[in-house]
């Protein structure tokens, strides 16, 4: 079959490699109709996470059709149509039985590579490093799905797959930074990115009944789509976002603020990300925290922080002090893409929401090294690819 | 202080003791002698003419001949101090040699100088090897712990360990396992860099839903002990179980390190074949990525293949 394979720092490309097999009995073998490139295969594109060896097939963003399944699966039959959500989770662990999925605690192979570094292992993530599993991604014509019993959601055929895809990743992650900073009716909240995830943030914000959302970016169609679901938006290149913040909410400061960047953010005061950058690429830190750092500074006192923006190691220079003192409360982590399906799904066919709107190139599988490049460097309007196999 | 074991003192351990105590007095001599005057201390070595460089050499050197005194003196670790002194002795000669070389040499004073630091590193390691001897007796072998929690009551968890045959599912590391029927057991185990180590163990304590521990018979490859233990965890998780294990392993401490590197740590290898044990108790198999076709393994973690489907 044809998949894309990371090859190295910068460099993906479209190989012939082997079709799946079922390995465990709960696999599944999924034919895969649409998958689309996330945020955070950005990270993997850039050379920043670590375990990535040449070969490794790449893509978390899936859905597709049943073509075979395990032994041990009986609640799904071949034929079915499934959207694949991106943490491997088995489902009977303590973890999942608490509804976090994306702490599994038996699916990482590899949890103690993971542990050396995170301390204790998270889930495994399709495509996503050996440390996180070391399971081969979905931008592919097909994919070995393990747990497909409890992990892929059965989707009718009367949605279209672009309505239905960002189920996999991207809308639930960014319902998940809604819902860990609790957003609520009368919230002012701020949103540093609006990528794909930051827009779906934005969305699930109002469909929580947020008053006011605020966007923070510096691209202007990113902007645009922002302020077309509602948002007010900022653009950092041109002003202080901690001063202005505070000036649109009456010195108070947004109430919640959530992190849509993640490890590889920039910062307008060039000197700053020189700094971050150059420590960056010593090794010395594996983050450049812009976005966290303003979060904690210009949040509310008593708010709350969320991140989903995707962080790999340590940090420097975290305003503890602001965060102490202020009554803030953090949190973080990889979206329990299982938790939030079934209810996003009815979102969707209640028509709150139609998640296709932030597609803007539909490419076919064999242009990912194109697409790639493109979505990494912003061009050509670019805010999110959908891949055809 | 550290407490003596009974039966007296033996004389080796006495001289142990003293020579390190007055290798620890000359750290402290020399060391002060090259910090107040380290040219006089490279002169009387044998190096011709000093230099900012020979001065700032030496007395970097002499600062380290401090730590390394108070160290020793200090009653703690002194066979890992007395050891930092071997390797101090070999930078010395390294140093003494390059020095002369390239300042010139006083042909007398240099050999005499070699000579006492030959002697200096003689009796060095001849101490660091009595106290390593002395330590590697005192402890025994190797101790590995792990504990993993298991999504399953306390009765199924003891039932699926105390079926040994139920065993090389899990243990990455332990081939198969046949009981005879009389309590005692007959495993092979994967040793350091592939070797095999065959052994017998017995169990010597079974309480129902709380405890087995086992120990190898005498003729075993590896002498061993282990325990497994099986906990009620906090607020309804299930099981905590945890398992110890102590072994000499096979070429001694030597062993230990050179396996340790190959990726081998005991810690690790035992987590591994506990996650196993977990994955078997909760889902019923072990689970594979196409990086880890085999399942958890820190050794194999080195040597992966690529995330994409096996052929």
């Amino acid at each position: 079959m044809r998949a894309t394979c990371w090859t190295g720092k910068r460099s993906v490309e479209v190989r012939d490699v082997p079709d799946p097999t079922i390995l465990n009995r709960r696999d599944a073998i999924v034919k895969i109709t649409s998958t689309a490139i996330c945020g955070s295969d950005l990270h993997l594109y850039n050379g920043l996470i670590p375990t990535m060896r040449e070969g490794d097939v790449l893509g978390h963003e899936f859905m597709g059709e049943v073509v075979e399944v395990g032994p041990g699966i009986e609640e799904l039959s071949v034929g079915d149509r499934v959207v694949v959500p991106f943490p491997i989770a088995c489902g009977m662990c303590g973890a999942c039985e608490r509804g976090m999925t994306a702490l599994c605690e038996n699916s990482n192979p590899n949890a103690g590579l993971a542990e050396k570094l995170l301390g204790h292992s998270p889930a495994a993530l399709f495509g996503y490093s050996h440390m996180l599993g070391g399971y081969p991604g979905g931008q592919a014509e097909y994919a070995r799905v393990p747990f497909a019993d409890f992990g892929a959601l059965k989707v009718e055929s009367d949605l279209p797959d672009e309505k239905v895809l960002f189920l996999s990743d991207i809308f639930p992650t960014g319902y998940m930074g809604a819902d860990m900073a609790e957003v609520g009716p009368g919230d002012v909240v701020a949103v540093w990115g609006a990528g794909p995830v930051g827009q779906f943030a934005i969305a699930s914000c109002f469909l929580r009944g947020a008053e006011r959302v605020i966007a923070i970016d510096r691209i202007d169609h990113r902007l645009r789509l922002a302020q077309e679901t509602g948002a007010e938006t900022l653009d950092y290149e041109h002003v202080s976002v901690p001063e202005a913040l505070a000036e649109m909410t009456g010195g108070r400061g947004p109430d919640k603020c959530i992190d849509a960047v993640g490890m590889e953010a920039h910062h307008a005061a060039g000197a700053l990300h020189a700094y971050d950058r150059t420590k960056q690429a010593l090794g010395l830190e594996t983050e450049r925290p812009h976005v966290l750092r303003e979060a904690v500074v210009s949040c509310a006192n008593g708010g709350i922080v969320s991140v989903i923006g995707v962080y790999a190691g340590f940090t420097d220079k975290f305003p503890m002090g602001s965060f102490m003192n202020r009554y803030l409360t953090m949190r973080a982590g990889q979206c329990h893409v299982h938790r939030y399906m079934p209810q996003l799904l009815q979102h969707i066919r209640n028509g709150d929401i139609d998640p296709s709107f932030v597609i803007t190139h539909r490419l076919p599988l064999d242009d990912a090294p194109t697409a790639y490049r493109t979505f990494l460097e912003k061009a050509d309007d670019c805010e999110k690819v959908v891949l055809t196999p | 202080m550290r407490a003596e074991l009974s039966g007296g003192r033996t004389a080796g351990r006495d001289t142990a003791d003293d020579l390190a105590r007055g290798l620890g007095v000359l750290s402290l001599a020399l060391g002060s002698a090259e910090l107040a005057a380290p040219s006089a201390v490279a002169r009387l070595a044998g190096v011709r003419t000093g230099g900012p460089t020979v001065q700032a050499v030496t007395s970097l050197y002499g600062a380290r001949e401090l730590v390394q005194g108070a160290g020793i003196l200090s009653g703690r670790g002194t066979a890992r101090w007395v050891w930092s002194r071997v390797v101090g002795d070999v930078l010395d000669v390294g140093t003494l040699a390059v020095g002369a070389a390239r300042r010139g040499a006083a042909p007398a004073r240099l050999g005499w100088s070699l000579a006492a630091l030959a002697g200096v590193t003689a009796a060095d390691v001849m101490t660091a090897r009595g106290l390593s001897r002395r330590s590697g007796a005192a402890a025994s072998g190797v101790r590995a712990v792990a504990a993993i929690t298991v999504n399953r009551p306390r009765a199924e968890v003891y039932r699926h360990w105390r079926d040994l045959e139920h065993l090389p599912e899990f243990m990455a590391h332990l081939r198969p396992v046949s009981t005879d029927g009389s309590g005692s057991s007959h495993r092979e185990a994967a040793g350091p860099a592939g070797s095999t180590i065959r052994g017998d163990a017995e169990i010597v304590e079974d309480r129902e839903n709380e405890i087995i521990s086992w120990r190898s018979v005498k003729d075993a490859d590896v002498q061993n002990t282990g325990s497994v233990r099986f906990l009620q965890a906090a607020g309804g998780r299930g099981t905590e179980v945890v398992v110890e294990l102590r072994y000499r392993p096979p070429g001694g401490r030597v062993g230990a390190v050179v396996a340790k590197l190959l990726g081998e740590e005991p810690n690790q290898q035992l987590r591994d074949d506990l996650r196993h044990s977990k994955q078997v108790l909760e889902i019923g198999e072990v689970v594979r990525s196409e990086g880890s076709p085999a399942g958890q393994s820190t050794r194999r973690q080195l040597a992966q293949r690529p995330a994409q489907p096996v052929a």
